[in-house]
């Protein structure tokens, strides 16, 4: 057996090597993909566009203004001199945001009267939106709060102290809210699944297409020997890209790794079968490399979004929420997630471990069968 | 030219694709549930957090927090806890992705200083989500504090506001609820027709080569040009179909609202096709192996459309170098062109510079198609 599996593995290495390009293939798109997760994927909201309308040229308008510029959340692109520029902006697209503040702010102010502050939001980018209202009602809360105090210092202390419960938060694992912290370790379960699965579909599929599967079964291999010969190299490379992703994201974007590279390990072996297990399914349902290549698509763009890669899963509705269940990807993220950010052990993950290692089976299990069955 | 020709090989394609049933139930299918399944999964919203809340002091103004917390619809409280080891346990475990801890002194600080700290911890690993729910608890506190102070003063008799006030008057224009599915959603469209016009035509020629039919194919009278034109139509139409049914469910059946005009609409999709077929084409002229090919058309339409297009990142939050990049990705356009045209009921002249940039990239593909193709065998 294990003469005939070595056979196997040296026909599949060879192949691989002499193929100029399939390293290439390999690797460069992985590492375009980390550069650009790492660089492109960010809901941060920062130097929002910002047209302002100033009807009011007081001295507390001006502050207002300035509280605003003061961040760095928001980025004055237009002091508009009409309503109807204002409009302009954000229809045309050029502004994010429109702060209208109209005549006799100060004054009202100033005579303790409310003042009204109009600020208008794009909505198209729900989450941008969401982020930026965040920050005009803080800016404006501190705005407030010091401009009360500057006005009437004496009568604050002494009629109206205001109750004030502050909300301290302290963000666990990630202390300066990065995405990046939150991507580059999504991205390792995403591009392994993408590169095994249609690797493992493909190459399968094309020997059935050129027939050479055919040679193959004439000579004495066992159909398990021809799958395990296929599957090591691939798993290798899921492995290797598994280690190149993380020595990266550690050492180029200073992502911290807290956990230990043996629970890690576990896990990503435990994926690499499964993703394996629906590569050999696909080549059971393809019969060209055509639709071998549709039908990846066709499932890897679906574990993509329902795997909590970016879109939380808690935000589905809850029959996409079963779906999540059978994608190992959702649990190789939690565990990896959780290894580079959280540093828990096998106790904390045991549930997606043993997940993993149930979809592994399974899909592994159904994949061999069906795959034994369709050489016949 | 010679129109017969490209006929002929227009013919030929669309007898081939439709003796293969199962690529073209792919073709149509995919599209379906794709928009099926990612429509309902690209939410943003954040809703029901769950919570833990570990009340230390358990006084009646602690317990309102508390259930100003379970009342607000932005948090699910899951579990009350007992003691700081819980909490990092719970945390550890994924049970809650936040934690407020009520100190055991909460009320008698805020009646004798008038100021009094609750501490919330949470589960930062998605920076986005946690940011959102941070601003959701700031404003559970912040409109619980505006009514213990109302309540203060009441008690004392005292007229509430004294000081002048600011009145925030928020409007949110085009997408009103601020419903991410408004936003997400023709982004999906965007990156099923350049997954699915790529994958359509990208191992066209690859085939030709791998089957053996090219050395047939290279001895008819057929030109470059023609053969590309042949080749594209029938994709071209199935293209066509695959859009006007994403486009559909997205109008009719997630309700994204449509304000602009059909014609604009249609317009600017076909050239969207164009370019997405184009590309998958001049892939397939350049690379001979099927393997290959699929390899290249994935690595050039799944990451750019996925990620440099705005579909979910926006391209104004990214780095210089980034923002450039994303000037040669071709669904940053239609995307930019699909939101504009749904949301903002934007006219063809209003979206000018888009279109034409798509136009542009339709016409440098095609070219680059129709002259990497060389009738030789070697």
């Amino acid at each position: 057996m294990f003469d005939r599996l070595h056979a196997m593995l040296i026909k599949e290495l060879l192949e691989l090597r002499r193929d100029r390009w399939a390293m290439f293939r390999l690797l460069v798109p992985m590492f375009i993909q980390v550069l650009v997760f790492g660089y492109a994927a960010t809901f941060t909201v920062n130097s929002v566009d910002t047209a302002v309308l100033d009807l009011d040229h007081s001295q507390a308008s001006r502050t207002l203004v300035s509280h605003f510029v003061a961040t760095g959340r928001f980025h004055i692109i237009d002091r508009a001199a009409t309503q109807r520029e204002i409009t302009q902006d954000l229809d045309a697209g050029r502004a994010t945001v429109a702060i209208v503040i109209h005549a006799g702010f100060g004054q009202y102010l100033n005579s303790g009267r409310t003042a009204p502050l109009q600020v208008s939001v794009d909505g198209t980018n729900s989450n941008t939106a969401l982020i930026a209202l965040g920050y005009v009602n803080q800016i404006v809360a501190q705005f407030q709060s010091e401009e009360t105090a500057a006005v009437w210092p004496a009568r604050i202390m002494s009629a109206s102290p205001s109750i004030a419960a502050a909300l301290q938060e302290r963000p666990w694992f990630n202390a300066g809210l990065e995405d990046r912290w939150f991507f580059i370790p999504g991205v390792i379960g995403t591009l392994t699944l993408i590169q095994v699965v249609s690797l493992t579909a493909l190459a399968i599929v094309r020997e059935r297409e050129v027939g050479t599967l055919e040679q193959i079964m004439v000579s004495p291999i066992k159909p398990i020997e021809f799958i395990l010969g296929k599957a090591v190299p691939f798993f290798l490379i899921g492995l290797g890209e598994v280690l190149l992703i993380t020595v990266f994201g550690v050492l180029w974007f200073h992502i911290p790794f807290v956990g230990s590279p043996l629970v890690m390990l576990l896990g990503s072996s435990l994926f690499l079968m499964a993703a394996l297990g629906l590569g050999l399914l696909l080549s059971t349902l393809a019969r060209t490399q055509q639709q071998a290549f549709a039908l990846n698509f066709f499932l890897v763009n679906p574990l993509f979004i329902l795997s909590g890669f970016a879109f939380p899963i808690a935000a589905m509705p809850r029959v996409l929420q079963w779906f999540t269940l059978i994608n190992p990807l959702r649990y190789f993220l939690v565990v990896i997630r959780a290894e580079f950010l959280k540093g828990v052990g096998v106790g904390a993950l045991w549930t997606d471990l043993s997940a993993l290692a149930l979809l592994a089976t399974g899909m592994l299990g159904i994949s061999v069968l069906r795959f034994r069955k369709s050489l016949d | 030219m010679n129109l017969r020709r490209i006929f002929a090989i227009a013919f030929k394609e669309t007898l081939q694709v439709w003796r293969d049933p199962r690529s073209l139930a792919i073709a149509l299918l995919m599209p379906l549930m794709q928009m099926a399944l990612l429509g309902y999964g690209v939410s943003l919203d954040i809703k029901r957090v769950p919570l833990c809340i570990h009340d230390e002091e358990n006084s009646q103004t602690s317990r309102e927090l508390v259930q100003r917390f379970v009342a607000s619809h932005w948090f699910a409280v899951a579990h009350t806890l007992g003691a700081d080891r819980a909490v990092s346990d719970a945390m550890d475990r994924a049970r809650c992705v936040g934690a407020v801890t009520i100190p055991v002194d909460f009320s008698r600080h805020l009646a004798m200083t008038g100021a009094a700290s609750v501490q919330t911890i949470f589960d930062a690993t998605d920076a986005n989500s946690t940011n959102i729910a941070i601003g959701y608890a700031q404003g559970v506190i912040g409109q619980t504090t505006a009514d213990f102070q109302a309540d203060w003063a009441a008690a004392r008799g005292l007229p509430t506001q004294k000081a002048g006030k600011v009145d925030l008057q928020t409007r949110v224009w085009f997408n009103e609820g601020l419903d991410s599915r408004n936003f997400i959603i023709p982004g999906v469209v965007a990156v099923i027709l350049g997954l699915v016009g790529a994958q359509l035509t990208s191992l066209t020629i690859s085939r030709e080569w791998e089957r053996g039919t090219m050395e047939q194919l290279v001895s008819t009278p057929v030109t470059a040009l023609e053969l590309m034109l042949g080749k594209l139509a029938p994709y071209f139409l199935i293209g066509l179909v695959d859009a006007a049914f994403c486009l559909s469910v997205t109008a009719f059946w997630f309700h994204v609202p449509f304000r602009g005009s059909l014609g604009t609409l249609m317009f600017t999709t076909a050239l969207f096709t164009l370019v997405v077929l184009g590309i998958g084409y001049l892939v397939s002229v350049r690379v001979r192996s099927q393997l290959g090919a699929s390899q290249i058309a994935v690595t050039l339409t799944l990451v750019p459309i996925s990620l440099l297009s705005g579909y979910t990142f926006p391209i104004d939050q990214m780095p210089a170098p980034i923002r450039a990049v994303t000037l040669i990705v071709h669904a940053r356009y239609y995307i930019t062109i699909l939101r504009s045209i749904f949301l903002k009921g934007s006219t063809l002249g209003e979206l000018a510079v888009p279109i034409l940039a798509l136009a542009l990239y339709a016409a440098i593909i095609m070219w680059l198609a129709a002259s990497g193709f060389r009738k030789r065998l070697d």
